[in-house]
């Protein structure tokens, strides 16, 4: 993609659900290759896509694969033919390509994921949480979420230039929640194909399998000498995924007038107190904070889009910077690891090593759908405050709106 | 940038590596001697074999190599030893040997 000469795009406002808006994406995209088999709450994308190319709308080549594990494996073959390839799934969908999402990075595959976050089982379950995608945080993908359709919409169009980056070659995992997102029908500004295709570009890789002349090997043997050396090399991308992130993000600002950075600050200027979140509940968030800033609360909200490459440094930054006395830091996943949530675990870590040593309280929200609400929220910053007054011992790893 | 993987070596930093430790050649499993995996050899007795040539397509490491019609030797620079060749000859002339040997 061009990052000097961005063609502006004219909004086109619609009405649509986040599954529907990421097809409208591919649609707009037209990637070469897309292997995917069907689950809930991703099901749509794969029909929506196979009615465009039924349609003769597109000329993707669609796969029907007879699992998930057989999706991924296909999306790494045709990715490293040559082929601009992309694939959707959900919760054990993406635990059945497990395998085959850390060799899509350690390969190097600027594959993009769609992904409609649902819960794992057990309890067997269809309804929301993060557990699929933060199951798969150390899998080497880079992982981008939403709050709604426009963002899962906007996210989507930005994931191949940051995939394809010759500074990245790495894969993209683009997150909107299951059913709230993907499902619920909201307004949306779409844009236009032309400036989409343009910044999107043409995939033109340097090296692949269909190059005649040009033999290559892909994923050879590694022995000890050789595989921490291809391992760091991994991560050294992943670093440098932070700042294509932000260079996309905001080239996407001058085509759309939405630019986007590793997370968004509501609010957050003279807040006392700040809750951190990630997904479809930001919007819930917000919601309270407005209700409790016109009750003359100092409350704000830090909403994490990027979640890898974790941006630790300027998550401290920003909480520094708003000199907030405490810290609500809100997963929608359990890590049965005894003390914490995926996100309770790494914005502390983030914190000490960048010496900021404000109040975290970890809680545990929305676990397989359970719903996430304006009161939830008043009743944390009401908690917030009182364990920064001393009135009140912080709890630990609290579960929201649980029966006890 | 094909890099020339010949000057890549086990001294060389992690920076020069290839980026997903691609290899910019076709036909590298030649150089490796997949062969000293190998605790059991298959042996042929040339009497028995009426070079039907059925073992030649079931090997899974290429190792019986044809020529105008009739197989060669093993190949046992790669050969693993696992066997399938003995299954697949219908005339017994292929056994296997205890050891790396044949």
């Amino acid at each position: 993609m061009s990052r000097e000469n961005v063609m502006k795009s004219r909004a086109i406002p619609e009405r649509m659900s986040g599954n529907e808006a990421v097809s409208f994406a591919i649609r707009q995209v037209n990637p070469d290759v897309m292997p995917a088999f069907p689950i809930t709450p991703s099901t749509e994308i794969p029909q929506m896509v196979s009615t465009f190319i039924a349609n003769g709308e597109i000329d993707t080549e669609f796969i029907p694969v007879e699992s998930e594990h057989s999706a991924m494996s296909a999306a790494i073959g045709a990715e490293a033919a040559g082929a601009r390839t992309m694939t959707a799934t959900s919760s054990a969908g993406l635990a059945l390509m497990w395998e085959e999402l850390l060799l899509a990075a350690s390969n190097r595959l600027p594959i993009v994921l769609t992904l409609v976050n649902r819960t794992l089982s057990g309890p067997i379950n269809i309804n929301c949480d993060h557990s699929d995608g933060m199951g798969a945080r150390d899998t080497g993908w880079i992982q981008i979420y939403a709050e709604n359709n426009q963002e899962a919409y906007d996210n989507y169009i930005q994931a191949f230039p940051i995939a394809e980056d010759p500074r990245v070659h790495l894969p993209v995992m683009i997150c909107q929640d299951g059913f709230i997102t993907s499902h619920a029908v909201e307004n949306i500004e779409l844009l236009e194909d032309a400036p989409v295709k343009a910044f999107v570009g043409e995939y033109e890789p340097e090296e692949f399998l269909l190059n005649p002349g040009k033999p290559v090997s892909v994923g050879p043997y590694s022995v000890s000498a050789y595989a921490m050396e291809a391992k760091k090399a991994q991560e050294a991308a992943m670093e440098r995924a932070g700042e294509v992130i932000l260079e996309v993000g905001e080239c996407f600002g001058k085509m759309s007038g939405r630019s986007y950075g590793f997370f968004e600050e509501y609010r957050t200027e003279d807040a006392e107190y700040l809750m951190i979140i990630m997904g479809s509940a930001a919007g819930t968030a917000k919601a309270a904070v407005d209700l409790l800033r016109e009750e003359g609360h100092k409350v704000g909200v830090l909403k994490l889009r990027v979640f890898r490459p974790f941006p630790e440094k300027e998550i401290a930054e920003a909480i520094s910077r708003s000199g907030c006395r405490a810290v609500a830091i809100m997963d929608r996943c359990e890590s049965y690891n005894g003390c914490s949530g995926p996100l309770g675990s790494e914005i502390p870590a983030g914190l000490y090593r960048n010496k900021v040593m404000t109040q975290t309280v970890n809680y545990i929200y929305g676990l397989a759908g359970r719903d996430f609400t304006v009161d939830h929220v008043r009743d944390i910053f009401a908690e917030l405050e009182e364990v920064a007054q001393g009135t009140m011992k912080a709890p630990n790893h609290k579960y929201i709106g649980l029966r006890e | 940038m094909r890099t020339d993987i010949t000057k890549i070596n086990e001294r060389s930093p992690y920076t020069d590596l290839t980026e997903g430790l691609q290899l910019f050649a076709g036909g590298t499993s030649r150089l490796f001697g997949t062969g000293e995996w190998r605790t059991n050899t298959p042996v042929l007795d040339q009497d028995k074999c009426r070079q039907c040539l059925l073992c030649a397509p079931v090997c899974p490491d290429s190792c019986i190599p044809v020529k105008d019609g009739k197989r060669l030797c093993f190949d046992y620079e790669h050969c693993k030893g696992c066997g399938i060749c003995v299954k697949a000859c219908p005339f017994g002339a292929i056994t296997m040997k205890e050891g790396i040997e044949a």
